[in-house]
């Protein structure tokens, strides 16, 4: 049988946590690593590598971030995934990639 | 403070680490059977690991007062060996009576494949038959949503698992509602670098609830932090939240859970 939840309206955010504490604590870890990813890509075209699959959908999860709505972490994490549904046939190796890139030769169980 | 590392590799781990989490506030620890970051080439190299966690690992943990309990299984990174998986869940019963022994996890899938499923299968086959605990590992990275998905309809569709009896771990932003709303429960993994960092895991609390949740730290030979739980706590603390919600979710949550298993037993 299926549990309840505390709905996430109720989710406990408490009065003392000010907007502007939120923001005190996290903006300049946060700002380091947007300049992470701006260097990265930088980097790679420099290197030649910006063609790579990963880069691609880095590139296109960014926007994400910049289209004024909610729930983005949710948002890039789905756009990074396998979109499939069905197990593969055979493993592709003991590593993800951390992007999913359309196999060459179908893999998919039937 | 006081906190419960659910979900810690301590094999991996130094003595130097169990100090600094003793120290943290740590008052138990649970080691699920791992990939060694190698194949093992036979059923005996999985007997002696599960030895060394039902038995050696117990006795280091104890040094320094630290309850330690385990769990069993062949890792889906190992499920493509079919064979080899069949012995291993053949011999994992002769362990099931270990005095530390909470249940059958980390099971679950790695790359998604059909031979990994069939063997997470077997595995609940397993639980379900001697009524064990199960923890179930989710994929990486972009395996993680569909393997998430995968393993969830598989649970449910069986009669024998109670979700209730079930935690789905290293759940994020994409899969942590998939997991509560059927009624499972979820572990967000704080990794450096993967998974959860801790404002991430803090958000998921504070927008998926906190009934059902623990958080732990994975600990293992890889990039991570033994310490990463009670750094969490920090963050909660420092965004207003009160010390008896990081009690509830640092420990009273997770006793929840593994109290299923009567051999989960704190001391004082």
């Amino acid at each position: 049988m299926t549990q309840p939840r505390s709905p996430r309206t109720s989710a406990r955010l408490p009065a003392a946590a000010a907007q502007r504490a939120v923001v005190d604590h996290s903006f300049v870890p946060v700002r380091a690593k947007l300049i992470e990813v701006a260097a990265f890509l930088d980097r790679v075209e420099r290197y030649g590598a910006a063609g790579d699959f990963r880069c691609a959908a880095l590139r296109q999860a960014v926007k994400i971030l910049v289209d004024g709505k909610p729930a983005r972490a949710r948002r890039i994490l789905e756009q990074l995934s396998d979109p499939t549904v069905k197990p593969d046939l055979i493993t592709s190796g003991k590593a993800a990639l951390g992007a999913w890139q359309k196999p060459q030769s179908p893999k998919r169980a039937k | 403070m006081r906190y419960i590392e659910p979900h810690g590799h301590m094999v991996s781990r130094t003595t130097d680490d169990y100090q600094a989490m003793v120290t943290a506030g740590c008052v138990a620890v649970c080691e699920p059977a791992f990939w060694a970051g190698f194949d093992r080439s036979s059923v005996d190299g999985f007997r002696d690991y599960f030895r060394q966690i039902t038995e050696y690992e117990p006795a280091r943990a104890a040094k320094f007062l630290l309850p330690h309990f385990a769990w069993l299984c062949i890792n889906p990174k190992e499920a493509e060996d079919l064979a080899l998986a069949a012995d291993v869940l053949a011999m994992i019963p002769e362990f099931l009576a270990k005095p530390n022994v909470l249940g059958i996890g980390e099971i679950g899938l790695n790359r998604n494949t059909r031979n990994e499923l069939k063997v997470f299968e077997q595995h609940v086959e397993l639980a379900v038959k001697y009524n064990q605990l199960i923890l179930v590992h989710t994929p990486h990275l972009e395996d993680k949503l569909k393997g998430t998905r995968l393993i969830v309809d598989l649970l449910r569709s069986h009669p024998g698992v109670k979700p209730e009896r079930v935690i789905i771990d290293h759940v994020e932003e994409h899969t942590v509602n998939l997991v509560l709303d059927r009624g499972f429960w979820a572990g967000i993994t704080l990794y450096p670098d993967s998974k959860s960092s801790p404002p991430r895991a803090v958000d998921m609390l504070e927008t998926s609830g906190h009934d059902r949740i623990w958080l732990n730290s994975a600990c293992d030979w890889g990039v991570s932090d033994p310490l990463a739980v009670p750094k969490t706590a920090f963050e909660m603390r420092r965004r207003g939240h009160s010390a008896s919600y990081v009690d509830q979710v640092l420990y009273q949550n997770p006793v929840r859970f593994l109290s299923q298993c009567p051999k989960f037993r704190l001391g004082d």
